[in-house]
């Protein structure tokens, strides 16, 4: 486990490290999508929870497991969606090439 | 269960971290975001699609349900309207952190008592993040849609109450950590940061939401990190950190944007030390206009800036700002639109409102982009927006926004002011820019009054 836990922590710090350098490129006039689409793929926890819900170990950990699912999986489409709709309204005043 | 299948889900995992990173890459731009969003999309299939194939699951009837429902519930979330879009965004964050608890709590319950002391910890760690994101972002919500008050509510000793809460859910998950056979203390680790939770957001008023929005985003990320380290997932822990670092980066911009730091936005409630300022304050004379004479001087301009605020969002009046761009920009005027990071009520609020009005977005600019443009500035026109045009965040040592960056609209040649009254803004500070001898106030509702400019505009000469 001492081991898993330090493979992890590296994981994580490159991870935060990329998210970082990555993010700080972003434009502020995309902000709100950012935080929608981070808020959108941060949804992939719905992966711990398909298998909670799915291994049907306790009556319990079923119940909870298919709650996350509904919670996580309504992220998913509500964030790419509304990412989406948000990004198709920015245009340019330049002319578009057809 | 063949080793084929284990190997195709890590290639899975693999290929969705990949397209996670890249698809925030891709957001950088507005040219090259929308491929971002179908980046993470196809990500997200492939990590759903390979998870499916896990050796583990027994029973795929409530995954089914649970992806049905789930997506039922997401459609309508992700068609609200663009004004929405602040309390859409933090209900997503406690929606996130709800799917965070409750499989920690599952994980919990199906381990305990063989729970390794660094995996409990990590799994405290993620329920107690996970319950006070939750619930703050039900509060966020609340004060957002305005079923709850939005203005901050304090009493005596309310931080001491506060950082009890949080203290005492420390304590337990200290002793669980210790003692993991101890499952009857489970509830009071979710029990007490789902009410610390709400409190930490009780005080929090309006105009701090972007920063807070912001933490709570961050706050979401961290747990699903949390939760990637229990489940030893490493694509959780990248999707997490990924998230955790760009609600952070928001919120040190944010908080910055405002010269406050986190402490001082989530414990000291602002509007409180202001109550004397504003008291001491007499009536002094203001140059007010009508449209006809506003129009006149738009017309008449070579550069026009415009500032919108949260005002703009309540009044609903960007679409009427487009007509008037459309309007100055056919007479020749150069129009552009000055942006304060934390105008409106979240990080890019006032870039979706104006893009959903088709404006171009190389028109928006933001705040040091366009600071340097006010001196050969003919006409600032500020829409709704009040603190952060504010110039005794330069001048007034005394002002509690003192040494907030704010936009030096005071520079421009002549500025107007679309305002309902002379009452001083949410946070209760006074503008002196109101009493400028170039100041021209404006009375009236935003919509309403650039409709009667626009009149003015079209009117005589179309």
């Amino acid at each position: 486990m001492t081991f898993d836990l330090i493979n992890s922590l590296y994981v994580f710090m490159l991870a935060g490290f990329i998210g970082f350098e990555v993010i700080r490129r972003v434009s502020p006039l995309l902000h709100t999508p950012l935080m929608s689409l981070t808020n959108a793929l941060d949804a992939i926890a719905v992966v711990g929870a398909i298998v909670i819900a799915g291994e049907a170990k306790s009556t319990l950990s079923t119940v909870l497991g298919t709650l996350a699912v509904i919670a996580a999986m309504s992220n998913v489409v509500g964030g790419f969606l509304i990412t989406d709709r948000m990004l198709k309204m920015f245009k340019s005043s330049k002319p578009k090439k057809p | 269960m063949t080793p084929i299948t284990t190997h195709l889900i890590e290639v899975a995992y693999l290929v969705a971290t990949a397209l996670f990173i890249l698809a925030l890459k891709w957001l950088s731009a507005p040219s090259t975001a929308r491929r971002g969003v179908w980046a993470g999309e196809l990500g997200m299939v492939l990590a759903i699609g390979g998870t499916l194939l896990h050796h583990g699951i027994v029973d795929y009837r409530w995954i089914a349900i649970g992806l049905v429902l789930g997506s039922i519930i997401g459609v309508p979330l992700g068609l609200v309207h663009m004004t929405a879009v602040p309390q859409r965004t933090a209900l997503s964050h406690a929606c996130g952190a709800l799917c965070v608890t409750l499989v920690g709590t599952a994980e919990f319950y199906l381990r305990a008592p063989n729970v390794p002391r660094f995996m409990m910890a990590v799994l405290s760690l993620e329920v107690i993040l996970g319950s006070l994101t939750f619930t703050g972002s039900l509060m966020a919500t609340g004060k957002l849609q305005e079923i709850l008050p939005q203005r901050p509510i304090t009493y005596k000793g309310q931080n001491f109450v506060n950082l009890s809460l949080l203290g005492i859910s420390i304590l337990v998950a200290i002793y669980i950590v210790l003692n993991p056979a101890h499952k009857a203390l489970f509830p009071l680790m979710i029990g007490i940061p789902l009410v610390f939770g709400v409190m930490m957001i009780v005080p929090i008023g309006g105009a701090d939401m972007p920063t807070v929005i912001s933490l709570l985003n961050s706050y979401a990320g961290l747990s699903a990190a949390a939760m990637g380290f229990v489940l030893d997932s490493k694509l959780l822990i990248i999707a997490g950190a990924l998230d955790g670092s760009s609600g952070f980066i928001l919120s040190v911009i944010m908080s910055k944007a405002m010269n406050r730091s986190f402490s001082n936005v989530l414990f000291g409630a602002f509007g409180q030390v202001q109550a004397t300022a504003a008291a001491t304050q007499e009536a002094r004379p203001v140059h007010s206009a009508t449209a006809e004479e506003a129009a006149t001087i738009l017309a008449a301009a070579n550069t026009v800036v415009i500032v919108p605020g949260y005002g703009m969002a309540v009044a609903q009046a960007q679409h009427k700002v487009r007509e008037l761009y459309d309007a100055l920009t056919k007479r020749g005027v150069d129009v552009k639109f000055g942006i304060h990071p934390v105008a409106g009520r979240m990080p890019g609020h006032m870039n979706v409102l104006l893009a959903e009005a088709d404006i171009p977005y190389d028109r928006l600019l933001d705040m040091d982009a366009i600071n340097g443009d006010f001196p050969q500035t003919d006409v600032a026109l500020i829409i709704g927006a009040n603190d952060v045009t504010n110039p005794a965040a330069r001048t007034d040592q005394s002002s509690p926004i003192y040494g907030m960056p704010i936009l030096d609209v005071d520079k421009a040649r002549t500025v107007m002011v679309i305002k309902r009254s002379m009452n001083p803004g949410f946070a209760g500070i006074d503008n002196p820019l109101y009493y400028l001898d170039k100041t021209l106030m404006l009375f009236g509702d935003a919509k309403g009054f650039v409709g009667d400019i626009l009149r003015e505009l079209t009117g005589g000469h179309a």
